[in-house]
């Protein structure tokens, strides 16, 4: 855990999806080389654990950006469903 | 659910209430057109994060009671700073005939209070709609699908921002590329009100916008921002998305490492970070604007890509945009035609505009920068500090010798070639903006 961005995250209110608004295609991922969605999310929402070869995905930190989607074609990238997700009050 | 059943139409849909889409609507509501305006967070603003300002003309064009908006400062000066490693340069402008041509506000305050504003004048607003995609029957937009239902129009206006699906639904546009985006990242940082006005040499309701430059951004193509509240600071960088990849770093680093110049950590030493947030911001500029307009459909805002990233506008080109489409809509409401004949109009308004003027004069200023991102956000600044070093120290060294110097290093540590590219570029960058 990235205690550092974990700290600015904390800041923020969420309403979160009850189902996870970003699905990546992980036979891809397994294959996928650079991992750039582990860098360029500004959330830390992608991390990789190289032992169990597995992506997670912890959508509800979502900023729904869309840096993602822009960088990877292989997330199916939607928006959380009406009302969900983050909330920005002070920005 | 289909287009002839009355209860699910209205004259106009806008889609998102941002300051595009909540412009659009309004001007179609002065018109006495009913006009939806659907938003998919559950307020107004609750989506929206911006590393900027609105501008006085395009809020009093839409709203002339702007002054009772919940305002945090009028920007009064405008400070640019260039960073090298340990020292700054900054050049700081201020007009004291007046408070300036912008204000500092909260999205999520401003963008609420602009939709009430919407409303008393005959806006329906719909918040907690989510639109799934656009209908399209014959070759016309003609409404949008919620989770709920099926909702038509005889003009939807597009303005979902910066990522725009819907105008990528109906192949308006294609995906943005990594290149032509930048990732801003923002930390509001609490601290009183006073402490600012003595940091910044502001009164109570002057506030300061900064634009910086320089070492802590690396090579990277981007900048920081440092905009006033009234009792909190904005601090930010915007940096493009392509860069990140290609360099590996993740973008709330860069902004620690942003905030921890000794420049930057003065201004917010000792405040409370109370929100942090992300956006994307188009980068493209005038030549990836995608196509405006289609059968029953506009696009506005972000997600028409109307950002002019040399003077950081958007806010402006977004209101102003927003109120052409509706003018639009209108138009095309008295004629009854909404194909893209009449809605064609929409790209004539921009055209004669500020917009679409200014983002031509701009066009190719950031791929010129691009590729010359090391040499004028990186090399220069440290340069510049380097000279300032130079003229401003007493040493008992005479100063001839360190000129000498200076200038020796300047043509021995860049390669002729580099410095040969840069004189190029800015030509280029000039002539580019004066012809």
């Amino acid at each position: 855990m990235d205690k550092k961005i974990e700290d600015k995250l904390y800041t923020l209110k969420y309403k979160t999806d009850s189902n996870c608004h970003l699905c990546p295609d992980e036979s891809k991922c397994l294959q996928c080389q650079e991992k750039t969605c582990t860098i360029i999310c500004p959330a830390n929402v992608y991390t990789y654990n190289e032992t169990e070869k597995k992506l997670t995905v912890s959508y509800e930190k979502c900023l729904e950006c869309g840096a993602c989607r822009i960088i990877c074609k292989n997330i199916n990238w939607k928006y959380p469903k009406s009302g969900k997700g983050v909330i920005f009050k002070k920005s | 659910m289909t287009e002839e059943n009355i209860q699910n139409k209205v004259d106009v849909i806008v889609i998102g209430a941002g300051p595009a889409g909540v412009s659009a609507a309004i001007t179609v509501a002065r018109g006495g057109k009913k006009v939806v305006l659907v938003e998919r967070a559950n307020a107004a603003g609750a989506k929206n994060m911006y590393g900027g300002v609105v501008y006085t003309h395009a809020a009093k064009e839409i709203f002339p009671n702007y002054e009772d908006a919940p305002i945090e400062r009028y920007v009064s000066k405008h400070n640019y700073v260039l960073l090298s490693k340990d020292s700054s340069t900054e050049i700081s402008y201020k007009n004291t005939n007046h408070n300036g041509n912008a204000f500092v506000t909260i999205r999520a305050k401003w963008d609420k209070w602009c939709v009430e504003q919407a409303v008393k004048e005959g806006v329906y607003f719909a918040p907690n709609t989510l639109v799934n995609e656009l209908i399209v029957k014959n070759g016309k937009v003609c409404g949008i699908r919620t989770d709920v239902e099926d909702y038509f129009a005889d003009v939807v206006i597009i303005a979902d921002g910066v990522n725009s699906l819907l105008a990528k639904q109906i192949g308006l546009r294609k995906d943005i590329k990594p290149k032509n985006v930048a990732m801003g990242v923002k930390e509001v940082i609490k601290l009183p009100c006073e402490v600012i006005n003595s940091r910044f040499a502001l009164s109570d309701n002057q506030g300061c916008a900064m634009e910086l430059a320089g070492a802590p951004l690396k090579d990277l193509f981007g900048m920081g921002i440092i905009y006033t509240n009234k009792d909190s600071v904005a601090v930010g960088i915007g940096v493009s998305l392509d860069d990140l990849k290609e360099k590996k770093l993740k973008p709330y680093e860069l902004l620690d490492e942003f905030k921890k110049h000794p420049f930057v950590a003065e201004l917010i030493e000792g405040g409370e970070v109370v929100e942090y947030s992300a956006h994307l911001i188009p980068e493209g500029g005038y030549n990836h604007i995608p196509k405006l307009y289609t059968n029953g459909a506009l696009v506005v805002g972000d997600a028409a890509g109307l950002v002019n990233n040399v003077h950081f506008e958007g806010t402006n080109l977004a209101m102003l945009s927003g109120k052409y489409a509706g003018e639009t809509a209108l138009d095309a409401l008295e004629r009854n035609d909404f194909s893209e004949n009449t809605l064609c109009l929409y790209k004539k308004k921009l055209e004669n505009s500020f917009i679409l003027k200014d983002l031509r004069t701009y066009k190719d200023v950031v791929q010129i920068l691009l590729g010359r991102t090391s040499s004028f956000l990186n090399y220069y600044p440290a340069k510049v500090n380097e000279f300032f070093e130079i003229f401003t120290t007493a040493d008992g060294v005479e100063k001839q010798g360190k000129f000498r110097k200076f200038t020796k290093d300047f043509f021995r540590k860049r390669s002729l070639a580099e410095l040969f590219k840069d004189a190029v570029a800015g030509i280029k960058l000039i002539f580019g903006v004066l012809k």
